[in-house]
């Protein structure tokens, strides 16, 4: 058995979106997964995302590489595009994908492995280009399907499976993605839905490159006790700097924040990001700050989360490439070449 | 061939090799000298044998003035200028018997360095030069300007056509215009007052050029892009390939920027490498742009595994490889055809891919355009196997054409509405029995959707580890590689008469190989020619294979790649299939063939079925 298709029959009375389309509608196939494990959490949480931004289906392009985390494109929106590629190189096609068409909706889900070893060079370029890309990193600290080796993103210390500790340090999405400069930049748990739906509701809406990273615990080969990525350890270590709630444009702003707390955002379309500072000395507008702040507290053995960086308004690929508002792939054929007289026109200069 | 040869026989009818240190400005004095004996109605090729290097190493760059027509080396060299003392011992032993030799006599030359079956011309053209112009830089500059000055004496080329193309080059600086032309007015004068003017060897005004244009290949191949209607370019530099993305912006900047919005219709992505600029190729065509990566040996030996997904996942692609000599690094300044089996086979698993043959810088364009075609009709990667001789040398060719009725074939890619109209929509279901499926864009309907994938699949798109399921889509993917046979542009022939011996060859090796069989054909030995232009093999490659006894491939790489594919893919007796092979890294020359053919069939005995003359 390799895969299940999901029944799509709707109950009459679940909630409708703008689109008049259920939670079902934003489903994928059944998760292969083991059970428990923090990826279907994230899937739901996309799934679930999707919905609330009232997102066509059609227009949501799914890119993914190899690992457990990139098999999960499968599991929701079997409605849109899903592309799963080789390892490591999804953010080339990611690349490719908006350079064609920068109308639609692009969100990758890769993992450690993926991004921080083999695919090291890829994200770094990808964050470099502003590629308008919703990229997710399932994080576990692990290779599960290969049965357990240490990711790039293990803890210096953090024991296998059989007991071996890791020695080598690890390389932090986080801090990688704000050294070159990403715009939107977030860290999450599988574990806690409310906040990362609102995340990834706001990474899907920014202008550019929107990377969360997600700690994923691996029930299988790294949930165990010594493991710096198991449940028990992120849920006693993660500590949440900043809370994000995520406004879609034309909402009313309901939410009442006490004074001085909320820091408004506006995204390039019109939606807003309303940050609730929860740690008070924690800056999310301040690149250099931000880069510090988290560091250190990595130090101390605490994970901050939220959208730890934020700077909405600026240059995407496509401005940075000064192409059309429109989609590249539906530019008429008639505009692309001069014809036989214009071949003319040129010919002359190879005379 | 042994009757004397006449000095009239000679006019339009030699080749000059100049040499020089790179990064001296000898390149467009080179173009200047090709481009003004063109400009004179007269045939010409020209090979820039250039280092890897930015400045200070030897190049040589080879004119051959030809009134036939012929494209490819001689292997003959009837006047070496040689402006580069470091290489003068070599520069002097190439010159043929009875050839000229020039070179710059401010230095006295070493009386040991001489030949008595040549005559040596000395010119002070560094004296001449230090004495007319101020700076290093310039005078360098200038010296070598000053020898297409000497040249245009000794071989009667028009001075007014080299003013016509100094005002054109130099349009917008007048100040450059005058400085070149006193440089070349400088080496004419000492020349015509020192030397019998012109040589026996002369450029004699034709009218043969009319209708034809200079171009290199990777330039034609660009221009085939902007006219595909590519909108996305991703790639990584690499000599030789480079000129190619330099190109095609060139003529975006041209011709791609909306004269209202002031917006580009076109995208150039530098990737951070290969790996990444074929990622970013399948990404766009995977969501309808088109979409190509111009490359090399190396950048190839990156992209395989990508090009098994596009293999596998079936997306289309356009990978020019402008071929280099290997292995690895190798010589990346010099041509080879050595790229023919990692290309074919490329990536792990059964793959096997299109590959198309031009074989001059007019193919180039029309088979880049022909490229964009097959891989959105075939939905798979197609490579255009150009190399470095086709694409950085200026060919003489015909005018490239162009079809207005054109429009890009986007193969079976479905319309929304022809979506809405099927019950289910299954991406790799073969509705037409031909092995080539359906596909959709992302962006058109929940129903359109599919996903791709590399790892197992069923027709229906889903995963897979189930072996009959896995073999019916591996399967159709052979029937689709049959069915990509009978779509390739066929084989060229030039059948001279009911011969048993046959010559194959692909790409660059057919100027050499025209060349040859006249030669041959006058030495009474009669040889047919297939130049093969794609693989896969149309059954007419098995025809010709079939019809001739001794078949000769002629290829530019060691181990006989074209060989070694023909006896994989095609039904012909190993034993028929005679190599002759080229790969010092220069292009192949017409003497080379000649030489191979003769040494297996023998000067004069013919292996002709019925008379030959």
């Amino acid at each position: 058995m390799s895969y299940l298709l999901k029944p799509k029959v709707a109950h009459p009375s679940l909630p409708r979106n703008e689109l008049g389309l259920t939670r079902r509608d934003y489903e994928g196939v059944m998760s292969t997964l083991c059970a428990g494990c923090g990826h279907d959490s994230i899937t739901a949480a996309i799934t679930e995302a999707c919905w609330g931004l009232s997102l066509e289906p059609q227009n949501i392009v799914k890119l993914s590489g190899i690992g457990c985390s990139s098999k999960t494109t499968a599991y929701f929106v079997s409605g849109g595009h899903g592309f799963n590629s080789v390892h490591g190189r999804m953010p080339s096609i990611a690349t490719g994908a908006y350079a064609a068409n920068r109308e639609l909706h692009y969100i990758g889900v890769s993992g450690d492995g993926d991004t921080l070893s083999i695919g090291l060079g890829q994200f770094c370029h990808a964050i470099r280009r502003n590629i308008k890309l919703l990229y997710i990193i399932e994080n576990n600290g692990v290779y599960g399907l290969t049965k357990g080796q240490f990711s790039a993103s293990a803890d210096v210390g953090s024991k296998a499976k059989k007991g071996e500790a890791n020695t080598q340090q690890p390389i932090d999405p986080v801090l990688t993605a704000l050294s070159l400069g990403a715009t939107f930049v977030a860290r999450s748990f599988s574990g806690d839905k409310e906040q990362l739906v609102p995340l990834i509701q706001a990474g899907f809406n920014h202008k550019g490159f929107a990377l969360i990273d997600v700690l994923s615990p691996c029930v299988t080969f790294n949930d165990h006790e010594g493991s710096t990525k198991s449940y028990v350890f992120t849920r006693e270590h993660y500590h949440e700097a900043v809370h994000t709630d995520f406004v879609a444009p034309m909402k009313e702003i309901t939410a009442q924040y006490p004074e001085g707390e909320v820091l408004p955002v506006t995204m390039h379309d019109g939606a807003q990001i309303r940050l609730r500072k929860i740690d008070r000395n924690y800056n999310p507008v301040d690149r250099p700050a931000a880069y510090e702040y988290i560091q250190r507290k990595m130090a101390e053995k605490e994970f901050l989360t939220g959208l730890l960086y934020v700077e909405p308004s600026q240059s995407d690929f496509h401005d940075l490439n000064d192409t059309p508002a429109g989609p590249l792939n539906q530019v008429p054929y008639e505009k692309l070449t001069p014809g036989s007289k214009g071949l003319q026109k040129i010919l002359s200069r190879y005379r | 061939m042994k009757a004397k040869v006449k000095e009239r026989d000679r006019d339009n009818d030699f080749v000059v090799k100049i040499a020089t240190v790179n990064g001296t400005g000898s390149a467009s004095a080179n173009a200047l000298l090709m481009k003004s004996i063109f400009r004179m109605g007269v045939p010409v090729m020209g090979k820039n044998y250039f280092p890897s290097n930015i400045q200070g190493l030897p190049t040589w760059y080879e004119i051959r003035v030809t009134k036939d027509g012929y494209v490819a080396r001689s292997g003959r060299l009837d006047i070496m200028v040689a402006m580069n003392a470091e290489t003068y011992v070599r520069d002097l032993k190439e010159v043929s018997t009875g050839g000229y030799l020039i070179y710059d006599s401010t230095w006295p030359r070493s009386a040991l360095l001489q030949r008595d079956d040549i005559t040596i011309i000395g010119v002070p053209l560094a004296k001449l030069c230090n004495e007319n112009f101020e700076g290093v830089r310039s005078r360098i500059l200038m010296k070598n300007i000053s020898y297409v000055g000497v040249l245009a004496a000794l071989l009667d080329i028009d001075l007014e056509k080299l003013k016509e193309l100094l005002n054109e080059t130099y349009a917008s600086k007048a100040s450059l215009i005058a400085a070149n032309l006193k440089a070349i007015e400088l080496g004419h004068r000492y020349t015509k007052e020192n030397f019998a003017c012109p040589l026996p060897f002369k450029v004699r005004p034709m009218d043969k050029t009319k209708g034809n244009i200079m171009i290199d290949g990777n330039t034609a191949a660009a221009l085939g892009c902007v006219y595909a209607g590519a909108t996305v370019g991703a790639w990584y530099p690499i000599t030789p390939s480079t000129s190619l993305m330099d190109g095609f912006k060139s003529f975006c900047q041209k011709l791609r920027v909306d004269p209202e919005t002031g917006k580009k219709n076109f995208m150039i992505i530098q990737a951070e490498d290969e790996l990444a600029a074929i990622g970013i190729v399948l990404g766009a065509s995977w969501n309808g742009a088109r979409a190509f990566t111009p490359t090399s040996g190396p950048g190839i030996s990156l992209m395989n595994e990508f090009l098994g997904l596009a293999y596998y996942a079936e997306v289309p692609a356009v990978i020019f490889n402008v071929q280099r000599v290997g292995p690895s690094t190798g010589m990346p300044t010099r041509t080879q055809q050595a790229d023919i089996m990692l290309c074919a086979y490329a990536s792990h698993g059964d793959t096997r891919h299109v590959l198309l043959f031009p074989a001059n810088p007019q193919e180039c364009f029309y088979q880049a355009v022909m490229a964009f075609d097959l891989a959105e009709r075939l939905q798979t990667p197609v490579f255009v196997m150009s190399d470095l001789d086709i694409g950085m040398n200026d060919w003489m060719c015909p005018d490239l054409k162009w079809d207005d009725s054109y429009r890009p074939d986007r193969g079976k890619m479905l319309s929304l509405e022809e979506v809405l109209k099927l019950d289910k929509f299954f991406r790799f279901v073969d509705r037409d029995e031909d092995g080539i499926t359906y596909r959709t864009l992302p962006g058109m309907h929940p129903k359109a959707a599919y996903f791709t994938r590399g790892s197992g699949h069923t027709q229906y798109g889903g995963y897979t580890e189930d072996s009959t399921e896995y073999q019916i889509v591996l399967d159709r993917l052979k029937r689709k590689f049959a069915t990509a046979a009978r779509m390739m542009p066929k084989a060229v022939f030039e059948q001279r008469g009911q011969f048993d011996v046959g010559i194959v060859a692909v790409g660059s090796s057919d100027g050499a190989v025209r060349e040859a069989l006249d030669i041959l054909q006058a030495r009474g030995v009669g040889v047919n020619y297939m130049r093969i232009r794609a693989f896969p093999f149309g059954k007419e490659v098995d025809d010709f294979l079939d019809e001739h006894e001794i078949i000769f491939v002629v290829e530019q790489n060691r181990d006989a790649q074209l060989r070694s594919l023909l006896t994989l893919e095609t039904p012909v007796e190993k034993s028929k299939l005679r190599s002759i092979l080229h790969y010092s890294g220069l292009s192949i020359s017409s003497e080379c063939i000649v030489n191979g053919v003769l040494a297996e069939v023998g000067e004069g005995r013919g292996r002709a079925i019925g008379a030959v003359s």
